[in-house]
């Protein structure tokens, strides 16, 4: 009854006007920050920090909490509609946010992308308003094994079932895998495979720097081949009724966004993920859970409303270990920390009891926040639409710029931007090849949480490997990643049983 | 989304617009240089990490009393344990719109590196803002109330069963680390994690046994009842910690001190090392500073010029010697 009562009064404080102003503001800056490709939560964050100074601390954080969330809708909408990722947070929903604006169905991705992101926004408000110290434990309780089993289950969902060629998808996530250890050892602190001695190698191979290459260019590139010029998509109609025909079709889809939800929050509060790792996670499991994974990649809806539901799921995941530990959960998160520091207020476990009004006005917002860039986003569809009818000639163009400055924007530094076009070509060939990218993306965005946690690990239990199987959580979680690996198997021998039994009948 | 591009450009030029005009009425008269574009504040470290939020703060502060006629803005270059930061100030020697923060990877890193051709006694000094302490910690969850059982722990658990967690290996926490295992005869297992914030978790989750955090690291737990210092780095006791002892109080001469510094790139012009003197002076003194630094464990240490590079030089000797014994370095 506390929380309810704590929660009104959360309420009275987010609809001050200056706060409702804040919000509506926030979001829409938000969405514009995280639809432009490199441009992502944490540079929106980052830049509009020091602006609010102006207001008091409260207000500051509704306000960059609702950019935040702004900025998750938004990471949508380049994904969609040029398969430029917008944000690293939103690169799973290129996978058939593409291919579905390709088909004619982008009306339908936004839409989906936008309810997903609101039911994985509302679910896990409600899950932090209810549960939030109870929760905070349970970031606690993960430890460098539970970490190490968690990535096991996210690769396991990327193999594991799935229509791809098997071969090909793990020699796709070894490449991912060989790529995400350039740089400089965690442990030892060593260079690694520096190639050619480049400085820009020390820092290792930012994963936008890849998505954006192998999606944005390799994309356009294939695009280039493919329409020769012409408008790509000539049905854009969007009305009214579309769009409520859209949401209503999204029914459908209730299981894939409440397990994103679910899974998106869970990963967002435990420390060092965030909401790229959960979004790919996502991604995997809704695959896994589909009655037909072939059609994903190809344009399933259920592929973009699972990745969006999930980021903004783990958004307001990832504030509850920064408000209850004083840990980020994720690099946005760790930058809001920093606001915090500065309007004097204290993060970590003391803030709910010294600070309540602050929290709860914050919780409120959040419920506000996601209400407003839902409708935000729905209302600018018939725009963002707009962009299909251009022909190709000029669009390209605009996404081969889109993707120089999402290369260069996050570290400022033109070996990025190299590196990028170079993926592009990659990405193009692999394409070409059939090789598939997405093992290769989420290799290199969760191998070098893997390896730091396997070798924290290793070095905990001196070698032993049993140290995952013995605690208790780690235990589990790995068993299912080991049940997901063998899969495969299991299915081949039986399809072959099945098949050999047919055939001696026939 | 050229529609979309254009609302943004213009939307972050009104931003901008409305950022300027909130700084632009600090007056400078009295300094002879002014920088004539935004000024680039290099980080040495990742964003999110104690040394960026630190460096964001600075930035904050600066912002929030106008300090400064043009923006400071941070730019984190942490590749290499701070060497991508290093060469890059280095390679804009006599560049007076940049300025980086340091800490003490700022020695460590160009030890370890020498191919990196980074000589810090060539930067220029701006300030040194204070000296971040550290302290030893174990969970409150644990029988271990001093110095003394701490030891007798550690060494009837072994080695292989006590785990001290910290940074990066050659980072300050695996110095201090091995200047404690030097001192009382003991060994520990290391386990490297990402940041102090992190290192500080593993401990609350007790997954690991023991940490030398930085107090800002472990102030949140601490509060919460769910961490406890058993004595701190530091020749006095620290004012926000008056009943935790010091090493030296206990016999031992063990002392280590993490800086936090400010410095420009090489043979900048007197004027602008003095206009960005003047800037962290403002900074030093702001009460935000100072309440951080007593809130948060941090000794105040302010210290510029010729004085500031030969604490530099001296420290530089220092870890030289620390990384042999430890055969990090030859």
């Amino acid at each position: 009854m506390d929380v309810l009562a704590a929660l009104m009064d959360g309420f009275f404080i987010a609809f001050e006007p200056l706060n409702l102003g804040l919000v509506i503001f926030g979001c829409m800056a938000g969405l514009f920050i995280g639809a432009m490709p490199g441009l992502g939560s944490v540079n929106g964050v980052a830049i509009l920090l020091p602006m609010t100074f102006l207001v008091p601390p409260t207000s500051a954080i509704i306000f960059l909490a609702a950019l935040y969330y702004g900025a998750m809708y938004g990471g949508a909408i380049s994904s969609i509609m040029l398969g430029i990722p917008g944000a690293s947070t939103a690169v799973a929903t290129t996978f058939d946010g593409r291919p579905m604006a390709l088909k004619g169905m982008a009306d339908k991705a936004l839409v989906g992308a936008a309810a997903a992101s609101f039911v994985g926004g509302t679910i896990s408000i409600i899950l932090f308003t209810a549960f939030a110290p109870p929760l905070a434990d349970v970031a606690l309780a993960f430890g460098p094994p539970e970490e190490f089993a968690l990535m096991m289950l996210a690769f396991a969902t990327f193999i594991g079932l799935g229509g791809d060629d098997i071969p090909k998808t793990f020699f796709s996530i070894f490449i991912g895998l060989v790529m995400s250890s350039v740089g400089l050892d965690i442990i030892s602190g060593n260079p690694r495979l520096i190639f050619m001695d480049l400085p820009g190698f020390y820092h290792g191979i930012n994963f936008l720097v890849l998505a954006i290459g192998i999606y944005g260019i390799g994309e356009m590139l294939w695009t280039v081949e493919q329409a020769k010029g012409d408008v790509i998509v000539t049905k854009v109609t969007v009305t009214v009724r579309g769009i409520i025909e859209a949401l209503k079709d999204l029914r459908k889809t209730k299981k894939v966004m409440f397990m994103g939800s679910i899974l998106g929050f869970f990963v967002g509060i435990l420390p060092a993920a965030g909401a790229t790792p959960g979004s790919l996670m996502a991604y995997g499991v809704a695959r896994t859970m589909s009655k037909d994974p072939d059609s994903f990649g190809k344009g399933n809806i259920e592929g973009v409303v699972a990745p969006e539901a999930a980021n903004n799921a783990a958004s307001t995941g990832s504030m509850l270990p920064m408000l209850t530990l004083g840990i980020p959960g994720s690099p946005t998160t760790a930058i809001l920390l920093g606001g915090m520091v500065i309007w004097g207020l204290e993060p970590g476990p003391m803030l709910f009891i010294e600070h309540k009004e602050f929290v709860w006005g914050l919780i409120a917002s959040l419920y506000a926040a996601n209400f407003f860039a839902l409708a935000i986003n729905i209302a600018f569809v018939p725009a963002f639409m707009m962009v299909l009818k251009m022909p190709f000639t000029i669009l390209a163009p605009i996404i081969f710029i889109l993707c120089i400055v999402g290369g260069f924007a996050p570290t400022q530094d033109m070996h990025d931007v190299w590196l990028m076009l170079v993926f592009g070509v990659m990405g193009y060939l692999m394409r070409k090849l059939d090789y598939p990218l997405a093992p290769m993306v989420l290799a290199i965005v969760l191998g070098p949480l893997a390896e730091a946690s396997v070798r924290q690990s290793l070095m905990m239990s001196h070698g032993s490997f049993a140290t995952f199987f013995e605690r208790p959580i780690s235990g589990t979680i790995m068993l299912i990643a080991i049940g997901l690996f063998a899969w495969p198997i299991f299915s081949t021998v039986r399809k072959r049983f099945r098949s050999g039994a047919y055939g001696a009948e026939g | 989304m050229r529609l979309i591009t254009k609302a943004a450009t213009v939307g972050f030029a009104s931003l901008l617009a409305l950022s300027v005009s909130a700084t632009s009425f600090s007056s400078d008269a009295a300094a002879a240089w002014k920088p004539q574009k935004p000024v680039e504040f290099v980080i040495m470290a990742g964003k999110g990490g104690g040394a960026d939020r630190l460096a964001r703060f600075i930035q904050g502060i600066i912002k929030k009393h106008g300090f400064a006629s043009l923006p400071f803005v941070p730019i984190n270059k942490g590749g290499g344990s701070g060497a991508e930061a290093l060469r890059y100030v280095r390679d804009k020697a006599g560049d007076p719109h940049v300025i980086m923060a340091t800490l003490n990877s700022y020695y460590t890193t160009p030890l370890r590196n020498p191919g990196l051709g980074v000589d810090i006694s060539k930067f220029t000094p701006i300030a040194r803002m204070a000296e971040d302490t550290f302290q030893l910690w174990v969970s409150s969850d644990t029988k271990i109330m001093n110095v003394e059982q701490y030891v007798a722990a550690v060494k009837k658990a072994g080695m292989a069963n006590w785990k001290m967690g910290g940074t990066g290996k050659g980072a300050e926490d695996s110095l201090v680390t091995a200047m404690l295992e030097k001192t009382y005869g003991f060994q520990v297992t290391y386990i490297p994690f990402k940041g102090g914030g992190t290192v500080a978790k593993q401990l609350i989750g007790k997954h690991i046994n023991s940490t030398v955090n930085n107090p800002s690291e472990q102030m949140g737990f601490f509060q919460a009842g769910k961490s406890r210092p058993l004595a701190t780095f530091t020749p006095n006791r620290l004012k926000v910690f008056p009943n935790v002892p010091t090493f030296r109080e206990l016999g031992h001469d063990l002392v280590y001190f993490m800086q936090r510094s400010v410095v420009a790139p090489p043979g900048i012009s007197k004027d602008a090392q003095a206009y960005y003197v003047g800037v962290f002076e403002k900074v030093y003194q702001s009460k935000e500073w100072q309440t951080y630094l007593t809130k948060k464990g941090l000794l105040p240490g302010w210290l510029t010029g010729d004085k500031l590079t030969s604490y530099f030089v001296k420290e530089r000797e220092a870890h030289r010697k620390l990384l042999a014994s430890m055969g990090e370095i030859k």
